[in-house]
């Protein structure tokens, strides 16, 4: 009993803080490649003034986010002011527990996976709009409630795309599903689950509050939404929050469509070999394509999102989940055979 | 000191039990309405926690997703619309006492009734059927709800879909002044149609016609 005890205590903690530790230095240098990135397409330098190249950029930033004042607007809701941040950052990271980086390497290799992830993800709009009414301030409820529709919106579509992956997987179980991919490029469910890949990726986008679907902030018309009353270190958690999310958008897209950890080539070279590494090279391409997007991409006014959401997605993805289901119950292809 | 698993399973059950009546408790008692929304919310997740003790883990995830990623928001999303004033007590007093009191009298003749069983032996006193390792809820619920109870589920979702409809017929009106926007006529709009390009001859600027006037003065 004891050495049950201590190993659900000590090897899970040791798990945890890993994965914990690792998305937030993630987060960290996400944000120096995200004003890299951006610098690049405004053909600009970026941060390069700390350390070498700016590398020591976010640190800097965090030093001086954590050593600000924590400011209470008058009147605001004390509690739940600071209660907010911290729900946002822990549903954020509470989905990373059945993300499977490798084959096995997962903390909880739960039968019920994609249905938990879809679950924590839809919890963070909590954290917005607690801080939105806590803030006690009209542009703060302003952006807690567009965000809130926005969020309730886009999970709806969100939700059919996992049905498409669940269909064509058949099982919850997210290494089951990247396990269900192997086998080369062309197994991979893109394919055969494109336009649900696509949405998918795209509610992601929505959810996570990022440009161009980012009117909750909307910096020119509700000053910066949920956060503008917030400050120092409560700002900080929001922060971190929003990028734990993006990654963990970034990283479900290529568990579920891109074959998570499996190479694109077969055979048995060193680089057909399936590995941690292709499993961070596919969630960076998402990643860059977050930063992408919001450099290029003009933000969407607030009816034209409803309409995309509703209008557009839902339907595409109710089709195609048919689709799907004809695809598999004639075996069509190589991913059904 | 050695805690046996069936000991610590009891002491988190009891916490969590605990937790589930007092936040329920105070989803009634507490006198601002967010509040209220909000210990609704943490009813709902010690009752999640309490299901998966039973080894529900699907349906208890289920219960997050549903009820607190969806239905609390929009339930929080009103209550912060509205602005209700926060309820004093001599309101909540007269209002809604005798069928809430009716309703708990009910709920305790079902519980004594429910005890009554149990005692006499009446309904299975053993422990929870506890399934081996690697057994899955999921595929079980699936199993169970496309086999044998088709039939209701199926006419639960359409009941469900016929209560959207007729949701959105009622709160669907057209007001005066409705700006709502036809997306295919704004994509499909010609510029020649709302346009017209005028030629005329260019006019003296007013800086030329200063210059003259000055130069005519001196």
């Amino acid at each position: 009993m004891i050495e049950t005890l201590n190993f659900l205590i000590f090897d899970n903690l040791i798990y945890i803080l890993a994965i914990v530790l690792g998305v937030i230095l993630t987060v960290a240098y996400l944000t120096y490649f995200e004003r890299k990135v951006i610098a690049f397409m405004h053909v600009r330098m970026g941060p390069n003034r700390v350390g070498p190249r700016g590398l020591l950029q976010p640190f800097a930033d965090v030093l001086k986010l954590l050593t600000k004042e924590i400011i209470f607007p008058k009147n605001a809701n004390k509690f739940l002011f600071l209660i907010a941040p911290i729900i946002t950052l822990a549903t954020a990271f509470a989905a990373w527990a059945v993300v499977p980086f490798q084959d096995g390497w997962v903390l909880a290799d739960i039968n019920a996976g994609l249905v938990y992830v879809l679950a924590m993800t839809s919890l963070g709009v909590y954290g917005v709009i607690i801080a939105g009414w806590a803030s006690n301030s009209k542009y703060a409820l302003l952006g807690a409630l567009r965000s809130a529709a926005q969020i309730v919106s886009y999970e709806i579509a969100m939700g059919f795309a996992l049905v498409g992956v669940l269909v064509a997987a058949g099982t919850l179980n997210l290494s089951d599903i990247v396990r269900a991919q192997e086998g080369g490029l062309i197994n991979w469910y893109v394919w055969p689950l494109l336009p649900l890949f696509v949405i998918y990726y795209i509610s992601g986008v929505a959810e996570t509050n990022r440009a161009p679907f980012d009117v909750a902030e909307g910096e020119s018309e509700i000053v910066a939404g949920f956060h503008v009353e917030y400050s120092g270190a409560a700002f900080a958690l929001f922060f971190l929050g929003e990028y734990a999310n993006m990654i963990i958008i970034s990283a479900l897209t290529a568990i579920m469509f891109l074959g998570g950890w499996y190479s694109p080539f077969t055979g048995d070279s060193w680089i057909a070999q399936p590995s941690i590494f292709w499993f961070l090279g596919k969630t960076s391409i998402f990643l860059y394509a977050f930063f992408w997007f919001r450099a290029s991409l003009p933000r969407y006014r607030y009816d034209q999102i409803m309409r995309l959401g509703w209008k557009v997605f839902i339907p595409i993805t109710i089709v195609w989940i048919m689709v799907v289901a004809v695809m598999k119950v004639y075996h069509i292809g190589p991913w059904w055979n | 000191m050695i805690i046996s698993p069936e000991l610590f399973q009891q002491i988190i059950f009891y916490v969590f039990a605990t937790l589930t009546v007092g936040s329920a408790m105070a989803v009634v008692s507490v006198k601002n309405t967010i509040y209220s929304a909000l210990f609704l919310v943490l009813c709902f997740f010690n009752t999640a926690i309490l299901w998966m003790l039973i080894e529900a883990e699907f349906l208890a995830i289920t219960l997050v997703l549903v009820y607190v990623g969806a239905v609390m928001v929009l339930f929080l999303f009103v209550v912060m619309m509205l602005d209700i004033k926060q309820a004093k007590a001599s309101q909540l007093k007269q209002s809604y006492t005798k069928a809430a009191l009716l309703i708990a009298a009910a709920m305790l003749v079902e519980l004594l009734m429910l005890f009554g069983y149990k005692l006499s032996g009446q309904i299975p006193v053993n422990e929870l059927v506890r399934q081996e390792q690697g057994y899955s809820n999921v595929a079980e619920v699936g199993m169970e709800l496309f086999t044998r109870y088709v039939y209701p589920f199926e006419i639960a979702a359409v009941i469900l879909l016929v209560a959207i409809v007729a949701a959105i017929m009622l709160t669907m009106r057209k007001r005066e002044g409705n700006k709502q926007m036809d997306a295919a006529k704004q994509i499909n709009i010609n510029p020649a149609e709302r346009m017209r390009v005028v030629s005329m001859p260019a006019e003296k600027g007013q800086s030329q016609i200063n210059r003259q006037n000055n130069g005519e003065d001196s």
